[in-house]
């Protein structure tokens, strides 16, 4: 496929200042603003932030699936060297599903309902090689196991509703790298599943990135969970990313306030309830002025310079940038 | 504890039939529990385990197959659902639910939200005094007044989350039942809520049965705690103590699973093997975690293992912790 070695020194993606807004009756909602992160290849990137940070919106841009009602203002989304914010439906579909997939959060809405499981693995594999049907059945099939399910070949006959949101997730994850792709989008994986299903899915796709070579974008509103799987962290607020880091620097010494108040706000092993903090005021809306900083009404930190544009991005470690003029 | 308990649940079971079949799914299996004023028990599982139809029998929104449930030493099991929830005992039990926006009804304002079942169950019905105290309830959730004529979906979901407290608090419940409260919310607002639910119990005097499937919520709001396991309760103790030294070995699998949050300290997780029992006419001498378990010996599939005390404030249903019969006393086993 397209993309030689050539782009292999640099990242496999590179979103750059990326904008997006929305258009709706209640006016003109500017949901992400210079939005920048890269994936390398073969790396695990953890994209961190609660609702309304813009995660998913991101994801969608990236995958070219994204509601009428958006409209990309800027920037580009560099994939092995193509923009995938500038390329054609033709050459999307061939991106989509082949080199990028994504699993969504929830697994059952995102299979067909009427169409049987292994149906669905195998029309992604026939859409993206030249696989004859026993050929691509055979592979789902293959998949279907990798994926830990038990009895394949009879799951591949089975339909959403009749499995369980945690072997929707699986069979979603088996559809997602059936044709073997440079980059997983995994939005919210784990969320609504079970303790232990969703340590063992979380796993499964550690163990498929590994084994793949895969690059994954890990997303999650949860915290404790990127900090076991991700090399580096990205933290969304409001349709910024204010940070981003090597797992283990963001935790050891988060530099901006909101990451710093995120992590204290989750419960966890070593923290009583006196202990966690609360993050005051919500997400502004997209709709009004906004200020650079879009953390600014919840900060303790905020003063005058706070606000003068744009928002700044400094590097203050290896590989580690806070968007903050006063980091902590 | 030389108080009587508040609660005192015996033997409940819920079994709902298979359409079309004579077949039961047996949801909740002779669970025992007790639980005291001021209290606050925790309640966790994983989903389908039976832990919101144990909730949902207990607070009388669903009516046992058998069993017994003591309320304040009043039997109130027998009761149907639809009569129970005419009685005055309605109010000392109420019922905060998972998702809020969910939960409240999309046509009531937050003031119709709260207001209803003071409308229904206080001794003072006035319209005077149903605004008063719909006023003072949003003041103890700290809903500011400007909010109560929204409707769910003006709402934040912290903000639902507070109406459907006041909602319960409403009635000056002696026992309130929290379904996986924060389950859907950011983890900022969780925080809030969990500090906002710390502080009310002490407030209010009230006795919490907490649900969650959050290990370290239950952690930071829970002095005791329950863990269910295909519609059985499987361990009971206090709750730092279980968490630190968990018995039983879902138990364990549980606690291995919790992300670390140190990305230095990845554990090794306790792989469960096999897929979970049907719940569907289980067999009544077979522990339902047989199969997945990884300690599981001879015995595990001849005989059910009920709870039995293995130190203070704790009970394990187990046979590992049978001194009868562990795996490891070969020379007592008999193999069969």
């Amino acid at each position: 496929m397209s993309g030689g070695p050539a782009h292999e020194l640099g990242p496999l993606l590179t979103l750059d200042s990326l904008s997006l807004e929305f258009r709706g009756r209640g006016g003109v909602s500017r949901v992400l603003d210079a939005v920048g992160l890269t994936v390398g290849w073969g790396e695990t990137v953890g994209l961190v932030g609660e609702s309304g940070s813009g995660k998913t919106v991101t994801a969608l841009a990236i995958m070219g699936i994204l509601p009428p009602q958006a409209r990309v203002t800027g920037g580009a989304a560099l994939f092995k060297g193509t923009d995938l914010l500038a390329t054609d439906e033709k050459t999307l579909r061939r991106y989509r599903g082949g080199e990028i997939a994504m699993t969504f959060q929830q697994a059952r809405a995102g299979l067909n309902p009427i169409r049987p499981v292994g149906r669905q693995i195998e029309d992604v594999i026939r859409h993206h090689t030249d696989l004859g049907r026993a050929d691509a059945r055979e592979r789902a099939v293959a998949l279907l196991s990798r994926v830990q399910i038990p009895d394949p070949s009879r799951v591949f006959g089975a339909f959403p509703f009749e499995l369980s949101g945690g072997m929707c997730q699986r069979v979603m994850i088996a559809m997602a790298v059936s044709c073997s792709p440079s980059l997983l989008i995994a939005d919210e994986p784990a969320t609504g599943l079970d303790v232990c299903t969703q340590a063992a899915v979380l796993e499964l796709i550690g163990e498929l990135s590994s084994e793949r070579r895969m690059a994954t974008l890990l997303i999650s509103h949860d915290l404790g969970l990127l900090g076991e799987r991700a090399d580096r962290i990205v933290v969304m607020h409001a349709g910024h990313v204010v940070e981003s880091a090597p797992t283990r620097a963001l935790f050891a010494s988060p530099r901006h306030p909101y990451t710093a108040k995120l992590i204290a706000s989750c419960p966890r092993p070593s923290v009583e309830l006196g202990d966690l903090v609360t993050i005051p005021g919500t997400i502004p809306d997209f709709r009004e002025p906004l200020p650079p900083c879009r953390f600014r009404f919840r900060c303790e930190r905020a003063s005058p310079e706070c606000d003068q544009p744009p928002l700044p991005r400094f590097e203050v470690g290896p590989d580690h940038f806070v968007a903050c003029w006063r980091p902590l | 504890m030389a108080d009587l308990p508040l609660l005192h649940v015996r033997d409940l079971s819920k079994r709902f039939p298979v359409r079309g079949t004579k077949r039961m799914v047996h949801a909740v299996d002779r669970v025992g529990l007790s639980m005291y004023a001021g209290e606050s028990v925790g309640l966790v599982g994983e989903s389908g385990c039976g832990k919101s139809t144990l909730v949902r029998l207990i607070a009388r929104l669903l009516d046992p197959s058998g069993g017994e449930i003591d309320f304040e030493q009043r039997p109130i099991g027998s009761i149907p659902a639809a009569v129970f929830a005419g009685r005055p005992e309605r109010a000392l039990i109420q019922m905060v639910f998972q998702d809020p926006t969910d939960s409240l009804n999309p046509r009531f304002t937050a003031f119709e939200t709260i207001a209803d079942p003071i409308r229904h169950l206080s001794s003072n019905r006035t319209r005077r005094a149903v605004e008063e105290r719909t006023a003072e309830v949003a003041e103890l959730v700290r809903l500011r007044g400007e909010l109560l004529g929204r409707y769910p979906h003006q709402l934040s979901g912290g903000q639902a989350q507070r109406v459907g407290i006041a909602r319960a608090i409403s009635v000056s419940p002696r026992l309130l039942i929290l379904d996986e409260p924060t389950s859907a919310l950011d983890v900022s607002v969780q925080a809030v809520i969990l500090h906002l639910l710390a502080e009310l119990r002490v407030r209010l005097g009230m006795t919490y049965l907490f649900v969650s499937h959050d290990l370290n919520v239950v952690r930071l709001i829970t002095e005791r705690v329950l863990v269910m396991y295909a519609g059985r309760v499987v361990e009971v103790g206090p709750t730092a103590d279980v968490l630190s030294r968990p018995s039983h070995p879902y138990t364990r699998a549980l606690l291995s699973a919790i992300p670390a949050f140190d990305p230095t300290a990845r554990r090794a997780r306790i792989r469960l093997p096999g897929e979970p029992q049907s719940p569907v006419d289980p067999s009544p001498t077979v522990c339902r975690f047989f199969g997945r378990c990884p300690e599981g010996f001879d015995r595990c599939r001849l005989e059910m293992p009920e709870l039995r005390p293995v130190g203070t404030g704790r009970f394990v249903a187990c046979h590992l912790f049978d001194d009868r019969s562990g795996p490891d006393r070969e020379s007592d086993t008999t193999s069969g």
